[in-house]
Order: C-alpha cells, then sequence, then structure tokens
C-alpha cells in the first residue's frame, strides 16, 4: 500500500485541506468500525504513540492510537492555520508539519514564489523530508491552492518545483481553484498565469477548480432541498456540501459547502487507491492513462450524485442517471460543457454496489453523444471500488480530458493582457528581486501554447476519420 | 504431473482464485455420475496436477501468486482459507506497495529485473513440490501494466530457467470499448513477446464471457467474479483429468504437453480460443437435458461460423466443397478455417459419441492429416453438475478479428504518438513498439492466408 502526503499553501488550500482531513477520518471511521489501523488508513494518516508525548514513534499496526495526518500547512498569514490548530482537528496535526509567518503575501505571486520562497527553501526542504521519510513507501503529493492570491499561487508552484528536484518520482497533483471573473483580487490574473507557466511544467496532474462551479453547485442543492419537492427527505451526511457526521460542530463558514466538495474529490480519486474492490484504478493508473501528451493534463472533474434521497431502494434507472449527470454541465467543477468539446480520455472510478455491467450499459449509452479524438475513440479508463463514500450507496467520479478546459484558459489570458498592456500594477512584482518583465512574457507565451495545443486538437473534432494505413508484411 | 500456476496481477489473481475454487467443488461434488472406481481416479488425478496434500489435510494449490501491490492478493488469499475446503499456501506470494500504473513498461522493465530472483525463487519452489512437473499455467490480463508486462518477462525468466518444460500463457483480453485507456498498446506489447517465449496462448475475451453471462447465465447484474466464474468453468472443462484417446485406461499424465502436442504444430500459430457448451444457470440444470448428436452438431457449427456461443448460431456458414483444392481468398466468407482442434466430452456414454464429423478435412488446412489435426479426450465422469459437458480447443481462426481490431486501434493511437512518452520514460522505445507490430502483422497474415 502507498502513502500520499497533501500539502496545502495559502488561505484557500488550508481550509480546502482542513475540510479534507476532516472528512477522511469520517469516511474512514464509517468504514472502520474495530479502531484497528489498517492499509487503508496509513495511506494518509500516521498512528504515533502518544504517550510518550508528541514525538513518539510510529505504530505500524493494532489499535489506533493517535492518528496524525501526513501533510504540511503552509501559510504566510497566521490566522486560517491557528484557527485549525485551535479546532477540533487540532490533534490530527503537530507542530512540526506546519510553515507559517505573520504578513502574508499580499495578493503577489512574485512575494510568494521568490521571497518566502527563498527564505523558507530549507525549511520546507526538510519538513518535506521528514514526513517521506515516515512513508513506507510515498507514492504521490497532492498539492492544494488557488491561484488567484499570492501565497498559494506563488509560494504554492515553489513547492511544487521543490518536490519535482527533491522527489522526481513521486507523482504531483495539483488542485488548483482558479479566480472567477469576478474576482475581488485585481491582480488574480497575474498572479493565476504566472502560476499556470509552473503548473504546466512541473505538475503531473492538475485538476482545476472554479468557484462559480462549487457556488452553483452548493445553490442548486439548497434549491432542491428547500423546494419541498423531494417526496422523501435528504440524507444529512450524503451531501456533497456537508460536514455532518464529521468533527467540525461549529457554525459552518460559508465557503465551508463549497469546499467540502472539492474535499470529496480528493476522497472519491483516492478510495480505489485505498479500498479494495474488482477493478482497482491506483493513482499513478490515473496519470498514465489521461495524459496523453505530457502538458496536456489538465482533467475537468465531476461528482454524482450531489445528495441521496433517503430511501433505500436504488432501481438501476436512478443508477443510470447517475452517470448522466456525471457528463452534464452543471456537475462540473470548473465552468465547461464537456460534452460539445472534445475528448482526449475519460476515467470513470465509480464506488459502492456498482458492478461492470453497469458500466458497460452506461459507457454505450453515452458513447454515441461524446466526441472523441480520432485516435482514442475507446479511451475510458474504469475503476471499481466497492466502498462507497458515507451516506451514500455508490457515486461515480469522473475525470475527462477535455478541450473544454480551453475558454478557462482563453479567459484567464485575455484578463491577463487587460491588465498587462497598460502594465497595470505591474511594478509591485518588477520591484521583487529576481522579477522581470520575462518572466510574465515567458508565462503567456506558455500559456499561449498550451491554448493552442488544444486548438489544434479541436479542429480535428468532426473532420473525416482516416485511419493510418497499416504495416504490409511480404506474404 | 503436475502443473504449476503463477497468477499476475488483478486478474489473474482473481481468476486463478475462481480456477482452483471450481476445480475443487467439482472433485468434492457428487454428481460424478461414474463408478466409485472412476471418481476416486479422477479426483486423485486432479489432486496431484493442481493441489499439494500437506499434513493439513486441506490442499494447498500449486500456485504462485503475483501482484506489484498488496490488495488483491491479501483479499485472494483470505477468499480461499475461508472456503475451508482448500487453501493457498502461505509462502508463495510476492507483491510489493506500489502497482505498475496500467504501464506495460513499467511491469516489464523495472518490477521485472527488480523482482526476477524473488519470483523465481518462489516459482522454483512450487515446482520442487511436484514429483514430475507438467509444465507451468500463467494466468494474466494484457491489458494492464503487472499481468501483461510483469508477465511477459516472468514468462521470459520461466522459458530460461525451464528450456523443457512447457509453458501455456492464459491471457484475458479486455473488453473492447476500454477498462484502460492504454489497453491497446499493452496488448499489442504483452502478445508479441509472449509470442517468442511461450508454447501456446489460451485466450479469453472478456466482451464473450460477459454476453454469455447476460444471455445464457441470466445474470442481470453482471459483475467481474460471474465473468471469472464462467472463465474458470471453462478452463475446469479443459484441465481436469481426462482419458487421451490412446492413453491406455489411466488418466492423462501430460496435459500441458498433450495439448501442445494436439494443437501446436507449428510456431507461428499459437493463439488458442476455447468454446464450451452447455453453458447456463445452475439452477436450470436439474431441468434440462441434452444429447450428445445435438451439442456435438452445435459446437460444430460454433467452430465453423467462429461462434462465441451456443446462442445465435450462423448456420448459414458451410465448409467449402470437400476434395477441390480452394485459395484461401475464395473460400466462402466468414468460414473459419482451422489448423487443429482438440474436443474434450465428459459425462453419460461419452464413448459413444461418434465426432466423425469433425474429421471433415473441409475444416482443415492441408498440412496435417485430418487423423492428426483433431484429437478428442474423453471421460465419463461429469464435471461441474453438467451431465454432458463438451469443450473446444481450437487452434483457428477464432482469434484473427479481434486480433486484427486491437492492432489496428493500437496502431491509429500509435501513429498519433499519444502517450508514449509514458513508456519511453521506463525504456520502451518506438523501435520496440515497430518491432512488437511487425510481429503481430505477421501472425495476422499468416492466420488470414490460412
Amino acid at each position: 500500500m502507498t502513502q500520499s502526503v497533501v500539502v496545502q499553501v495559502g488561505q484557500c488550500g488550508n481550509q480546502v485541506g482542513c475540510r479534507f482531513w476532516d472528512l477522511a477520518l469520517r469516511e474512514h471511521a464509517a468504514v472502520n468500525k474495530k479502531g484497528v489501523y489498517d492499509e487503508a488508513l496509513s495511506s494518509f494518516f500516521r498512528n504515533v504513540d502518544t504517550r510518550s508525548g508528541d514525538n513518539g514513534p510510529d505504530i505500524y499496526k493494532g489499535k489506533i492510537c493517535s492518528l496524525k495526518a501526513r501533510a504540511l500547512l503552509i501559510d504566510m498569514e497566521e490566522g486560517v492555520v491557528n484557527e485549525i490548530l485551535q479546532g477540533p482537528l487540532r490533534d490530527v496535526f503537530d507542530s512540526k508539519q506546519l510553515i507559517t509567518d505573520v504578513s502574508g503575501s499580499g495578493n503577489n505571486w512574485a512575494v510568494g514564489h521568490k521571497i518566502y520562497g527563498c527564505q523558507y527553501r530549507e525549511n520546507i526542504v526538510e519538513k518535506l523530508r521528514k514526513t517521506a521519510e515516515h512513508c513506507d513507501c510515498l507514492q504521490c503529493f497532492f498539492i492544494i491552492h488557488s491561484m488567484g492570491g499570492g501565497t498559494g499561487s506563488g509560494l504554492g508552484t515553489f513547492v511544487l518545483n521543490l518536490l519535482e528536484e527533491e522527489f522526481p518520482e513521486v507523482y504531483r497533483f495539483v488542485t488548483s481553484v482558479y479566480p472567477s471573473g469576478e474576482d475581488d483580487v485585481i491582480t488574480s490574473p497575474y498572479n493565476s498565469v504566472l502560476a499556470m507557466k509552473e503548473l504546466n511544467e512541473h505538475a503531473d496532474c492538475v485538476l482545476p477548480i472554479e468557484n462559480e462551479s462549487l457556488f452553483e453547485i452548493v445553490n442548486k442543492i439548497h434549491q432542491m432541498i428547500n423546494s419541498g419537492k423531494l417526496g422523501s427527505t435528504v440524507k444529512p451526511n450524503s451531501l456533497v456540501t456537508s460536514s455532518a457526521g464529521s468533527a467540525k460542530t461549529l457554525q459552518e463558514k460559508p465557503f465551508d459547502a463549497m469546499n467540502n466538495i472539492v474535499a470529496n474529490l480528493l476522497l472519491n480519486l483516492t478510495s480505489s487507491a485505498r479500498f479494495e474492490g474488482s477493478l482497482n484504478m491506483d493513482l499513478n493508473e490515473i496519470s498514465m492513462n489521461l495524459v496523453p501528451f505530457p502538458r496536456l493534463h489538465y482533467l475537468v472533474s465531476s461528482l454524482t450524485p450531489l445528495y441521496t434521497l433517503a430511501d433505500v431502494n436504488v432501481p438501476s434507472r436512478r443508477l443510470d442517471q447517475m452517470f448522466s449527470d456525471a457528463f452534464s454541465r452543471d456537475h462540473q467543477l470548473i465552468q465547461a460543457d464537456p460534452k460539445h468539446s472534445l475528448y482526449l480520455a475519460c476515467a470513470l472510478l465509480v464506488r459502492g454496489n456498482v458492478q461492470v455491467s453497469d458500466l458497460r450499459r452506461n459507457i454505450e449509452r453515452l458513447k454515441p453523444s461524446l466526441h472523441f479524438v480520432s485516435w482514442n475513440q475507446e479511451g475510458w479508463k474504469t475503476g471499481l471500488c466497492s466502498v462507497p463514500p458515507v451516506g451514500h450507496s455508490h457515486s461515480l467520479l469522473a475525470l475527462a480530458n477535455n478541450t473544454c478546459v480551453k475558454p478557462t484558459f482563453i479567459e484567464l489570458k485575455d484578463r491577463f493582457m487587460k491588465l498587462y498592456k497598460k502594465k497595470a500594477h505591474l511594478h509591485h512584482y518588477l520591484q521583487i528581486d529576481g522579477m522581470e518583465q520575462s518572466c510574465f512574457s515567458e508565462a503567456v507565451s506558455s500559456l499561449s501554447d498550451l491554448i493552442e495545443e488544444y486548438n489544434e486538437l479541436d479542429a480535428t473534432k468532426g473532420g473525416p476519420r482516416i485511419d493510418p494505413s497499416r504495416l504490409k508484411i511480404a506474404v | 504431473m503436475s502443473i504449476v500456476t503463477v497468477q499476475l496481477g488483478q486478474c489473474g489473481n482473481q481468476i486463478g482464485h475462481e480456477v482452483f475454487s471450481a476445480l475443487c467443488s467439482d472433485i468434492r461434488g457428487t454428481h460424478g455420475l461414474c463408478s466409485k472406481k472412476e471418481n476416486e481416479s479422477y479426483q486423485d488425478s486432479c489432486k496431484e496436477r493442481f493441489f499439494c496434500e500437506e499434513e493439513s489435510a486441506v490442499p494447498v494449490a500449486r500456485a504462485v501468486l503475483v501482484d506489484m501491490e498488496p490488495k488483491v492478493i491479501s483479499q485472494t488469499l483470505s477468499m480461499a482459507a475461508r472456503s475451508g475446503h482448500w487453501k493457498y499456501s502461505s509462502h508463495s506470494h510476492f507483491c510489493q506497495k506500489q502497482g505498475s500504473g496500467n504501464n506495460w513498461a513499467n511491469g516489464y522493465s523495472v518490477h521485472g529485473p527488480r523482482h526476477k530472483e524473488a519470483i523465481m525463487n518462489l516459482v522454483q519452489k512450487e515446482a520442487e513440490k511436484c514429483d514430475r512437473l507438467g509444465g507451468f499455467f500463467t494466468i494474466m490480463s494484457m491489458a494492464g501494466g503487472t499481468g501483461s508486462g510483469l508477465g511477459a518477462f516472468v514468462t521470459q525468466c520461466l522459458r530460461d530457467a525451464f528450456p523443457t518444460s512447457f509453458i501455456l500463457n492464459h491471457v484475458i483480453w479486455p473488453y473492447g470499448t476500454g477498462e484502460v485507456i492504454v489497453q491497446n498498446y499493452n496488448s499489442v506489447l504483452t502478445l508479441s513477446h509472449l509470442y517468442h517465449s511461450s508454447d501456446a496462448l489460451l485466450v479469453h475475451e472478456n466482451d464473450v464471457i460477459h454476453k454469455i453471462c447476460s444471455q445464457l447465465m441470466n445474470i442481470k447484474q453482471i459483475s467481474f467474479r460471474d465473468v471469472n466464474q464462467v472463465i474458470a468453468h471453462q478452463l475446469g472443462s479443459v484441465f481436469q483429468p481426462t482419458h487421451t484417446a490412446g492413453g491406455g485406461s489411466g488418466y492423462s499424465r501430460n496435459p500441458l504437453g498433450d495439448l501442445m502436442e494436439t494443437l501446436v504444430p507449428h510456431p507461428e500459430f499459437r493463439m488458442l480460443g476455447l468454446r464450451n457448451i452447455p453453458q447456463m444457470p445452475e439452477n436450470s440444470l436439474p431441468y434440462s437435458t441434452f444429447s450428445w448428436p445435438g451439442l456435438i452438431k452445435h459446437l460444430r457449427q460454433m467452430l465453423i461460423a467462429n461462434a462465441q456461443m451456443e446462442e445465435g448460431i450462423d448456420w448459414q456458414v458451410r465448409p467449402p466443397h470437400p476434395g477441390s483444392s480452394i485459395p484461401s481468398r475464395n473460400k466462402p466468407l466468414h468460414f473459419n478455417t482451422s489448423i487443429a482442434n482438440l474436443v474434450i466430452l465428459r459425462g453419460k456414454d461419452v464413448h459413444s459419441v461418434d465426432l466423425g464429423s469433425f474429421q471433415d478435412p473441409s475444416l482443415y488446412t492441408s498440412w496435417l492429416n485430418p487423423q492428426d489435426a483433431f484429437n478428442a479426450w474423453r471421460t465419463p465422469r461429469a464435471f461441474n453438475k453438467y451431465e454432458k459437458s463438451a469443450s473446444l480447443v481450437s487452434n483457428s481462426q477464432f482469434l484473427l478479428k479481434p486480433l486484427d481490431s486491437i492492432v489496428g486501434k493500437a496502431w491509429n493511437m500509435f501513429a498519433s504518438k499519444a502517450y508514449l512518452h509514458q513508456y519511453t520514460k521506463f525504456g520502451i522505445q518506438e523501435e520496440d513498439f515497430l518491432d512488437c507490430f511487425t510481429t503481430l502483422e505477421q501472425v495476422i497474415s499468416s492466420y488470414t492466408n490460412l
């Protein structure tokens, strides 16, 4: 069994990360009734003997003593991390996993990347090494951050670079929250584009998330619950947005519902690596199957169902609805419509009481309405995990490498150019040691190249299918 | 003689478990329909072939379990132990912590060499436990990374370490519509490598078995377990003990050797397909009766028309006019030409069955005498509660179309260079791919021109 380490950077990263750990504990508590520290738990948690204080040895088998998250919490302001440490999750982290500062990055990528990066480099490397040493077989780093700010964006991508240098064999999965058009941080386009260049070059897989989509999903759920349309009640802990049943007992903060969705995304992504199933899908398989060319590693994700009705009977029709929903526009975690764009590859990870025939039936059903690139007409990667998420009898995570990410990138570039043409706020960046105009031009060029690669693929969509001629053998 | 089974990857281990389960439940069953003496002889033969008797009194499967991650093996071991009727040896498995990531190159070039010694040690130990080693049976899928890549490497190692033993690879072909996106690459790499080291490839296609589950077994929500159980039944119907034609009164001592001898006369042609009838849900068995003429007629037409199961057979297909030498391109379309066939009959009245229709020369190529091209094994002992059952192992054009389809799709993807970076980073270069494509195009061409 392998282990994964979560590196949460910045305010957004830490808030999402906090929800992730909370829900992870909830999930394992539901599955692991006997309180035994098993391999599934070990993928994200250490079991520490705290009787001799915080520096106790790791216990690899037997009863759970004290679970510690395999995580690194990094923020250049203290507020968010302090809150986590005073909250119900305080025992899950220890002081050796934190890196904080006081003044923040001022929404400036350069401050996060160049100044704090330089300053904290050794500290970060040392703490990463320590975390890695506690792992028997470290497979993957999960970075959670936002793109629009200074710390998550700048320092987060600095850490990404570091991970590639220090741990080249370990996968780097990045969950990035992209700013929306109405973002209140004026310089968010600069920060995002500068960060994109790093993601292009150093990440194995990126799961882009847009706040707008999360917000719409949360609204949709509220409407469904409050409309009274549902005949029966919704199981509270089945909401993909809910914290019910987790350690969090204080009043939910406004972003909690949205962050829970991202947390659930990560839990579902790793479920087949942690739990058993008839067709396992490990993290290295995700990268292998969904990344046909090194730079095209942006995966659009969708989670269904968003909630479960309280009645237990799940006829096959509802199961099929779950598959249909996964491809609908309003279940995607970015503002995109994969159905009308071109698929390079698609992965379906199903959890719970679903069998291969259900999977096949739905793939056959949905295939005709989807456009796949000519060299990957049957480009489906599937996984079946027996353990469903809390509150559901089954669930589906769809990951698509689809050209529908292109509009998000194009908009980002447009917003960037609007500011850049007028050189607005540029001096805040250029006055930082190590920053030059070329950083900007290279970054936007990298983004343009990426957009162009998607354009070229889109151009092949719907065109005539000419299969290359096969090798001829002399008879 | 004993057969050592090597279960590779998730698929190999899941199927392997079902196979040993089926074999064990068959010999423990009371539906043998034959004399006590016959039954005992059958049980002893099966046990010698597949199980090791240890003091524990529960038979221990002669198997080595290999996987690059631990979840499946631990499940497999515990499921076997829980059955109470058989188990795996506690020292016969090898696993690592991180899987092969569906990457053939990772399985073949990285895991293979790294773990060769450990794995071959386990195989050696199992081989030494056999009084007489009859050969190796490997179970693997070709779509993933471990079964396919590491499986190809292990097969090569087996060939090097046991140059005179028979090696039969049981290969699972994935669903046409993706289980793994790079499955066609992995398949091409696997098949071409196996062709160089193994004696024969016995193939099961997931799509075909799935259809059997839905149309013949009436299973509504088909799980991989259901698919694997049908596969296990079909394998059992071939490998459970039988009397070979000229073998005298005892059970055949050398099943793998006999199989190779009858079915693989030429090294260019090693792909074996498997058909088994009848196939039905267990609870329908008491209400069904079959006649041997009916079963044989269906089985023969399944061979000629390349039908995947006993429903939906195309009865229009006929062999070409006997006696005339027709060049292959003029043969009637859809007719499945055979190089060699083996029919295995189990159950009531087997010795009275007339198999003359399978010896019709028009079914075969002209290289072998029809007497040599066709063989039959029989036993009066019924298998797995089927009063009468017949299996066909065929070296014919059965797999030509599926093989061509896989190679075509892989070539299509290769032309766009998609995913190649994932393989080159583990040492498999474009030239290696080209070599594999060439090997398989040769195989396709050979089978097409039968």
